[in-house]
């Protein structure tokens, strides 16, 4: 192993954060908000591949986190099926779905592939609130404990390891993803698509890969979620939260896997920290956004780290 | 055998023609510079070759092979890179890395692999960054291995363009304008540069405005205008040849 590579450093510092973590939370309303923190993180950690270094945007990703939610629901409640093969039939489903969808929708670019993402998210908003017969409408379904091989997780605590888990996994793809042949394909579509396809790589193959991966994440998440919280509603798959989910990834710096952790840290934590100013604490939310987007316009992460390399070694300029 | 031939190959845009019933062949081996006056279809005749357009009719061939409905990145892997004349390098990677990019075909790119990184991943990693060094010291771009492409000064980015382009080892290289907005010095290190790359096997293609480099430079040069074959040879022949002289000059050069 290579302790001087940045990835494996950064991997190291995740993994021991998580590990310390728990000796500062004392209380159960603490742990929800670690674990909601770490679910919206890995989220982002794959939107972050698809928007950060693909360069495609999705303003729809809540509907794959939402059909992972209620798939995880439905199947377990109305099928019968266990939590765990819910969870996979659901991201199995959900990875079906976005190859489908994927090729048509990423023909379009700019700001005609974020209306057409949008639309996407709102389609499966509106289906989840009109079949209630299924999804219990927008009054939202009850879901089933999660049980892992008939171990069932009751704490905080153990839920806290499960969502933290399934977040260091997701880092550690995604930052093998990215260290590859492949991550530097999918950056060059970013780069420059043309240039991209002369040097032989297949483009739309590319695109549609990094929009599955993307999708499978965020559905294993909203699995995950559903089962922690217990009970799921149509809101998950708001166009909202999908610009949440985005504003998470741009804010805590593009193209920046530990960014996007980072990001969805901020902007999961801050909302809580801010309710001390009451009647204010939209108003203080928005201007720590603006501020952040005007200063730090990179991004939280590759700034700072601009700044600490700044400090310690000059770059010899030419 | 031909390395590339085009038959009857015609591109239009709505109303305009910009390729028009072309017929070229391509011998294997030297430099063949595509010349013409501004407009002649030039670059269109590179982007249907790369595969960036595909033909209004025609067909084209590829070491006698039909690869006229293939996609660009398909010709890419049968031996057919290119550059650009507005430069399209890789800004959100380091100079480095682009090169990398290059190596694209010969890497590793089975998906399971990756995401475990397996050793093989690793051993592409590590194969990709020694040919990328290499190349970047092969056209002069050693100085700037850890540099990030965005800091690259135009001419830099030129020669990264070639670099790279050599990473996907291509049989045909095609290079659009390589010379353009460069100063003379410059210029001069293209030329050397483009002739060491012939010599080591490939073919290169070239369409360039710069006529000393080009006649200096190249063992066959084909003239267009208006998208049709105008005249082909030696630069001594196209020097003198009236009907060149007649499509860059007008009619009353031909007299001249």
């Amino acid at each position: 192993m290579n302790w001087r590579q940045p990835h494996t450093g950064g991997m190291v510092m995740l993994l021991a954060v998580m590990a310390v973590l728990p000796l500062f939370l004392d209380n159960s309303f603490q742990y929800e908000i670690a674990i909601k923190v770490a679910l919206n993180a890995a989220v982002c950690v794959g939107l972050n591949l698809l928007i950060g270094y693909t360069g495609q945007i999705s303003l729809g990703h809540a509907g794959f986190f939402a059909l992972g939610a209620y798939s995880s629901a439905i199947l377990t409640d109305r099928y019968g099926l266990p939590p765990m093969a819910a969870m996979l039939t659901g991201a199995l489903g959900v990875g079906l779905l976005s190859f489908i969808i994927a090729r048509p929708i990423l023909k379009l670019k700019g700001h005609y592939l974020a209306m057409g993402t949008l639309g996407m998210g709102v389609i499966i908003s509106i289906v989840l609130n009109q079949e209630a017969d299924f999804t219990g409408g927008p009054d939202g379904m009850s879901v089933a404990a999660l049980t892992i091989f008939g171990w069932e997780p009751v704490t905080e605590f153990q839920w806290y390891w499960i969502a933290v888990g399934f977040l260091a996994l997701c880092v550690w793809l995604s930052l093998n993803l990215i260290n590859s042949p492949v991550g530097r394909a999918l950056r060059a579509v970013h780069g420059s698509e043309i240039a991209a396809r002369t040097m032989g790589i297949d483009t739309t193959h590319y695109k549609v890969l990094v929009f599955v991966v993307s999708a499978v994440m965020a559905c294993l998440a909203g699995s995950l979620f559903a089962h922690y919280n217990g009970y799921i509603t149509p809101s998950k798959a708001d166009f909202f939260y999908s610009i949440e989910l985005v504003t998470m990834v741009v804010l805590g710096g593009m193209a920046s896997t530990f960014g996007a952790v980072i990001g969805a840290v901020v902007l999961t934590v801050v909302p809580q920290v801010l309710t001390v100013f009451e009647n204010y604490e939209m108003m203080v939310f928005g201007g720590v956004l603006m501020g952040m987007i005007i200063f730090m316009h990179k991004g939280l992460l590759p700034t700072l780290s601009e700044f600490i390399g700044k400090r310690f070694h000059e770059p010899d300029k030419r | 055998m031909s390395l590339i031939s085009v038959e009857h190959l015609t591109k239009s845009f709505g109303g305009i023609v910009a390729v028009n019933e072309l017929d070229l062949t391509i011998e294997p081996g030297g430099i063949v510079s595509i010349i013409g006056p501004n407009g002649a279809g030039k670059t269109t005749l590179f982007n249907l070759l790369s595969g960036i357009y595909q033909p209004t009719a025609g067909r084209i061939f590829f070491a006698d092979e039909d690869v006229t409905d293939l996609s660009c990145h398909e010709l890419a892997g049968i031996g057919l890179s290119r550059t650009f004349q507005n430069v399209q390098s890789f800004m959100n990677m380091s100079a480095l890395e682009n090169v990398m990019v290059g190596c694209h075909l010969h890497s590793n790119q089975r998906f399971i692999d990756t995401l475990l990184q397996l050793p093989s991943i690793k051993k592409s990693n590590r194969e990709c960054r020694d040919t990328a060094i290499e190349l970047m010291t092969y056209v002069g771009l050693k100085d700037y291995i850890s540099a990030p492409a965005d800091r690259l000064p135009y001419g830099a980015l030129k020669r990264l363009e070639i670099a790279r382009a050599l990473a996907t080892r291509p049989r045909v290289l095609l290079l659009d304008e390589p010379a353009a907005g460069l100063n003379p010095r410059e210029t001069q290190e293209i030329d050397d540069l483009i002739r060491d790359i012939a010599k080591q096997g490939t073919t290169v293609m070239l369409v360039e405005h710069d006529m000393k480099l080009v006649m200096g430079i190249s063992d066959r040069i084909i003239v267009i205008d208006h998208g049709q074959w105008l005249a082909e040879g030696t630069a001594e022949e196209i020097r003198h040849n009236p009907d060149v002289i007649a499509a860059y000059l007008g009619e009353q050069g031909r007299n001249r």
